[in-house]
């Protein structure tokens, strides 16, 4: 009962904050959708000459997005002249891929998308490609915006979470509550019921919105999405309250964005991870973004299912048990009961 | 009956970093009376009232609120703490403030309706309870910390400077209150204040300064040990003498 009140307090609090509001509910899909934008146009016009082909490797290119141009000779100086992003080479039963690379996200996106387009038997490309993951019309926004999704719920949780605490702290209410009788573990309890239940409301627009409104792919369960996106908010909550012990302004608290936020963006899979130093690899696993990216592509983009993903759940979930315990003793600096 | 001691404090001493607050002293506030703690401000006043409260941790001595020692989750619920800053949630209106506080103290439905409306009542700020906290008055903010801490009618009030920002006929109506709670209904109240009128009105006074106890007794005891006829003047001959 008593976290009761402090939920209907929290919910109230967030009700008439609608800045706050908007933040946590529109924000992540108009950066959703500018991403969505972004990433489209990128990956369209890219202009590729195939020599000492047949016109069916031409054509499963034409599938895959490519404006393809099929020529008898060419060479690197023309690929300059024309503004021509890939040559692919056939000799010899061997396939040769030069790169114009002035942009490297261009040339990237040639590798994706000709990696793609040409799956299968490298040795004898047929039309019928087929996929491991995706289809041909696979953009490279479908494969990261999985972790955007956890990503916006991570930052969005994370910040507003730690300055309610924060504002708890410094106005004096935290150390007025705690002269009630109040248990430590029932506010910690509260705050996570709470923000708990915007972050679900959140979770569910937000995946509601990428799904339906910018198509992108879903091939697991959407009910095994939110499920993982609790469990994240459930771990940006409790860090985002832990932390805010070691702020004392709502600036101090987004100075943590660069020092907690930004460095796990980088083991969120939008970058590869494969080539990455071993050592580096290993910092990616203390991250907790690590884990929630790995499950919600593995969702999404792979259709894994519940068991496929549990490993990275447990881990989630151990995150936040073990940030909510040193929530429940940070609280002891103001009381010792 | 003999005098009982609704809080004991015994040996007390606190320090921030290298700087002495606290030394170590002695105090005892006698039950169904109203207790004054006198002192220019940063005499260490509301240090000593959060370690009685069980809000700080004394680094030496000990302290018995109600037979127990300090801290204890029983007694959370019989102390009403008001603080020298309030404590408010300003995006709530007064009546959910008072609400929310009340639920922490497990009141039944019917009780918490009671209490808020007497707690209410008592501050004069009926009518407002309805109006978000962030367009309160500093005075109206003051006057709904008491009332927070009125509301779960606790055994022992203990008020940091309650009186601040009131204007004077508020006040005049506060200290009858205060003088009704502790004859009617036997309440132990432990104020701070740096206002000389009100030091009149406690029944005891100590008076702090630099930490220690310079002075105590009664209000017309200590005009009498100091020969004049004013608080005013026993202050100013205190902190003058040092
Ligand atoms: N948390 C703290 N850290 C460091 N110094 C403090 C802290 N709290 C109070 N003080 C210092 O202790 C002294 C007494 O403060 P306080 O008890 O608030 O005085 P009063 O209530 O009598 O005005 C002041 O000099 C103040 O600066
Ligand atoms: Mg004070």
């Amino acid at each position: 009962m008593r976290i009761t009140s402090l939920v209907t307090r929290i919910t109230r609090q967030m009700l008439r904050d609608r800045r706050t509001l908007a933040l946590l509910f529109f924000a992540p899909l108009l950066i959703l959708t500018l991403m969505y934008f972004i990433f489209h146009s990128e990956a369209s016009d890219l202009k590729i000459v195939v020599t000492g082909s047949d016109e069916n490797i031409a054509e499963a290119l034409k599938q895959a997005d490519f404006q393809v141009t099929v020529a008898k000779h060419f060479s690197k100086e023309s690929m300059a002249k024309n503004n021509i992003d890939g040559w692919l080479q056939f000799e010899n039963g061997s396939m040769k891929l030069t790169l114009l690379n002035d942009e490297p996200s261009r040339a990237k996106a040639v590798q994706m998308q000709l990696a793609q387009g040409l799956q299968g038997d490298a040795n004898n490309p047929s039309i019928d490609a087929h996929y491991v993951y995706g289809d041909a019309d696979t953009k490279i926004f479908d494969i990261f915006s999985p972790m955007l999704v956890g990503f916006f719920v991570f930052f969005f949780v994370f910040l507003i979470a730690g300055i309610a605490l924060l504002k708890e702290r410094t106005s004096g209410t935290l150390e007025r509550l705690l002269v009630t009788p109040i248990k430590r573990y029932e506010i910690v309890a509260g705050y996570v019921i709470g923000y708990g239940l915007f972050a679900l409301i959140q979770t569910i627009i937000v995946v509601l919105y990428a799904v339906n409104v910018l198509d992108i792919v879903l091939v697991g369960s959407i009910w095994l999405v939110l499920l993982t996106n609790i469990l994240v908010a459930l771990v940006a909550l409790s860090l985002g309250t832990l932390l805010s012990s070691f702020a004392t302004s709502e600036f101090q608290m987004v100075q943590f964005i660069p020092l907690v936020i930004v460095p796990q963006i980088f083991f969120t899979g939008i970058f590869p991870l494969d080539g990455m130093a071993d050592w580096l690899q290993q910092i990616g696993k203390i991250m907790p973004l690590y884990y929630a990216s790995d499950a919600l592509n593995g969702i999404m983009y792979k259709g894994l299912t519940f068991a496929e993903v549990v490993m990275d759940l447990l881990i989630l979930l151990a995150f936040a048990v073990v940030f909510i315990t040193f929530n429940i003793l940070s609280l002891k600096k103001y009381r010792a009961l | 009956m003999r005098a009982v001691n609704a809080i004991t404090i015994e040996e007390i001493a606190k320090g921030f970093k290298h700087k002495k607050v606290i030394q170590p002293l002695n105090l005892n506030i006698a039950e169904r009376k109203i207790f004054g703690l006198l002192g220019p401000s940063g005499c260490g006043k509301t240090t000593l009232i959060k370690m009685i409260v069980g809000m700080m941790k004394p680094d030496t001595g000990k302290i018995t609120v109600l037979d127990c020692e300090v801290p204890n989750e029983a007694l959370l619920s019989e102390i009403g703490y008001m603080a020298q800053s309030d404590a408010l949630y300003t995006e709530l209106t007064g009546a959910e403030n008072l609400e929310f506080f009340a639920k922490l103290y497990r009141l039944s439905k019917k009780e918490q309706r009671e209490r808020i409306q007497y707690a209410a009542e008592i501050v004069q700020l009926t009518n407002d309870l309805s109006i978000r906290v962030a367009y309160y008055s500093g005075g109206m903010k003051r006057r709904l910390s008491l009332a927070i801490a009125l509301v779960q009618n606790p055994k022992i009030l203990i008020l940091d400077e309650p009186t601040v920002g009131m204007d004077p006929v508020l006040k005049q109506s506060i200290w009858k209150e205060l003088e009704r709670l502790k004859n009617d209904e036997h309440k132990t109240i432990l104020i701070t204040t740096h206002v000389m009128d009100e030091a009149e009105r406690c029944d005891n006074l100590a008076m702090l300064r630099e930490g220690k106890i310079i002075a105590s007794g009664t209000p017309a005891a200590l005009k009498t040990q100091y020969g004049v006829q004013t608080f005013d003047e026993v202050f100013l001959k205190i902190v003058g003498e040092l």
